[in-house]
């Protein structure tokens, strides 16, 4: 999995590429913490527009990113998931906590 | 019931292996013509079950995980992921959404999206033995012989 991530007035966009399982998911999760520590960003948005699978390891990532984005007053949320994230997504009810913004 | 074809597989419980596995669930699945939705429920359901056995099964140590898959009555992909870990000592509670011994790498949500992304989800253990999961999942695609 690639992760490249964009930063400009508060605002923090992740892009993952690639698979997300709990394999990948030990790495995104010391990266992203690294990002936060950064940037302490306002808003983080994370686009899954580029990621091909997911499963609940990416559950885990999403609700750990929720609750750091909440201890830093700033608001998280979902960016364009592709379909099977999206699947994923829909089927374990994290669109309650973290919205899911769609545009295309 | 009739079997038509099967696979068996066997692999240490390593994480790089958790792409293999549904990689190697996909391409056995391929026979049976499937969608690329019903692909990808079957890679997601294969994923959570062998993420488990890594991470659960065999938390200290690398373990044999082990995972037959077979085509059944045209159509019904079965798939049976086996380990020989720990085993779990309540099942109901395991399989309750959000509940994980995992931490914070887990959500806690594994049986419930094996659940959603399948027909049939059985799980049986035993503390100590090991634990075997097995799923089947109806492909509504043709079938184009074998």
């Amino acid at each position: 999995m690639e992760i490249s991530s964009a930063f400009s007035s508060g605002r923090l966009t992740v892009y993952l590429k690639g698979e997300l399982d709990h394999h990948a998911s030990r790495l995104l999760i010391h990266d992203l913490d690294e990002l936060l520590d950064e940037y302490l960003p306002r808003d983080c948005a994370l686009n899954l527009s580029g990621l091909s699978f997911m499963d609940s390891s990416g559950i885990a990532v999403i609700i750990r990113l929720s609750r750091r984005m909440k201890a830093l007053g700033g608001r998280v949320w979902i960016e364009n998931p592709a379909k099977q994230p999206y699947r994923v997504i829909d089927a374990s009810g994290i669109d309650r906590i973290v919205p899911v913004a769609i545009s295309r | 019931m009739k079997v038509q074809n099967y696979i068996k597989l066997e692999f240490p419980s390593l994480s790089a292996n958790e792409a293999f596995a549904r990689t190697a669930a996909a391409a056995f699945a391929a026979q049976l013509d499937p969608t690329l939705d019903e692909l990808g429920d079957i890679k997601t359901a294969v994923s959570e079950a062998v993420t488990n056995s890594i991470v659960h099964a065999y938390p200290d140590c690398i373990g044999r995980i082990s995972m037959k898959m077979r085509i059944i009555d045209e159509n019904i992909l079965e798939i049976s992921v086996k380990d020989w870990g720990k085993g779990i000592e309540n099942i109901e509670q395991a399989m309750t959404p959000l509940f994980t011994t995992g931490g914070e790498e887990r959500s806690g949500m594994g049986f419930s999206i094996m659940g959603s992304f399948t027909d049939k989800l059985r799980v049986r253990s035993n503390p100590g033995k090991g634990t075997t999961v097995t799923m089947q999942r109806g492909l509504r695609s043709r079938r184009r012989g074998i």
